[in-house]
């Protein structure tokens, strides 16, 4: 039988949202007071869900020991009270979380091999959180009805 | 279609072995869940239905049915229980979150009036849970 396994993990990291391709304006019209000059942080919860049939002796969908040393040494150890401007994943593109979503997805997605991955979510604050389930999902079952 | 959330909560031991490996290997796959002196979790428990808006009541389901269905069902049978040695659900299965959702639903599954099982959720703690849509 298929399950899905969560686990939760907290980072904390400062970035700046702000981009090249506008003016300082244009860019504090957009993002406000996230395009202040010196960044701001949060404490992130990084979600991150598996699939996979039960083993049928362990009970287990996966090893949680492997999953936890997984996400820590691919997310956690490289984002965890780092500026996330300065990760050479957002050389190119704005680190909104939306993005840091997408990026924590791909590098768990290339280096999980014990389960399938699922989907990937980001809580910045308590109040707003993003989810990424790889392109055209959205990471749970359809309705069976 | 709807989907409506009732949340229980119940308190159980529990630990992770399986006969059908050595004491060694059974060590190194559940480290110190695998101590036979067992352990214990507070359990929360999330069940989602799906349903129909019913065009006078407004409701899914009725939320006084479905608490005590889950209480009939779910916290009696597992509430201050040891999983392994008291529950007959995990006589032949680890009590792992994964078989605890399969467990769940299938208690659950034939006897929500009105509405349809389509989730089982259980956290074992805040930072860990697994979910159950009934898939093969």
């Amino acid at each position: 039988m298929k399950a899905y396994l969560s686990r939760r993990y907290m980072l904390s990291a400062s970035h700046r949202l702000y981009t090249d391709a506008y003016g300082e304006e244009k860019n504090y019209a957009i993002f406000g007071k996230c395009a202040n000059p010196h960044g701001h942080g949060h404490n992130y919860v990084v979600e991150v869900t598996v699939s996979g049939q039960v083993d049928p002796v362990t009970g287990m969908v996966c090893n949680l020991a492997d999953l936890d040393s997984c996400v820590r040494t691919q997310v956690v150890e490289r984002f965890d009270h780092a500026n996330l401007n300065l990760d050479p994943s957002f050389t190119h593109q704005v680190p909104t979380t939306e993005n840091f979503c997408i990026e924590v997805y791909h590098l768990l997605a290339e280096r999980f091999v014990h389960a399938t991955l699922e989907r990937v979510r980001v809580e910045e604050t308590s109040n707003n959180f993003f989810e990424y389930a790889g392109k055209g999902k959205h990471g749970t079952p359809s309705s069976r009805s | 279609m709807v989907l409506l959330t009732r949340k229980a909560e119940f308190s159980s031991s529990h630990y992770y072995w399986s006969e059908h490996l050595s004491d060694a290997e059974n060590l190194r796959i559940f480290g110190k869940c695998a101590n036979r002196n067992g352990h214990g979790h507070n359990y929360t428990l999330e069940v989602t239905v799906e349903g129909q808006v019913d065009p006078v009541t407004g409701f899914v389901v009725d939320l006084k049915c479905l608490k005590d269905v889950i209480h009939r069902e779910v916290v009696d049978v597992y509430d201050h229980r040891h999983l392994n040695l008291e529950v007959e659900d995990f006589k032949n299965v680890i009590p792992t979150s994964e078989n605890l959702a399969i467990a769940i639903w299938k208690r659950l599954e034939h006897r929500i009036e009105g509405a349809k099982l389509y989730r089982v959720r259980i956290y074992e703690m805040p930072d860990l849970f697994a979910d159950y849509y009934g898939e093969a």
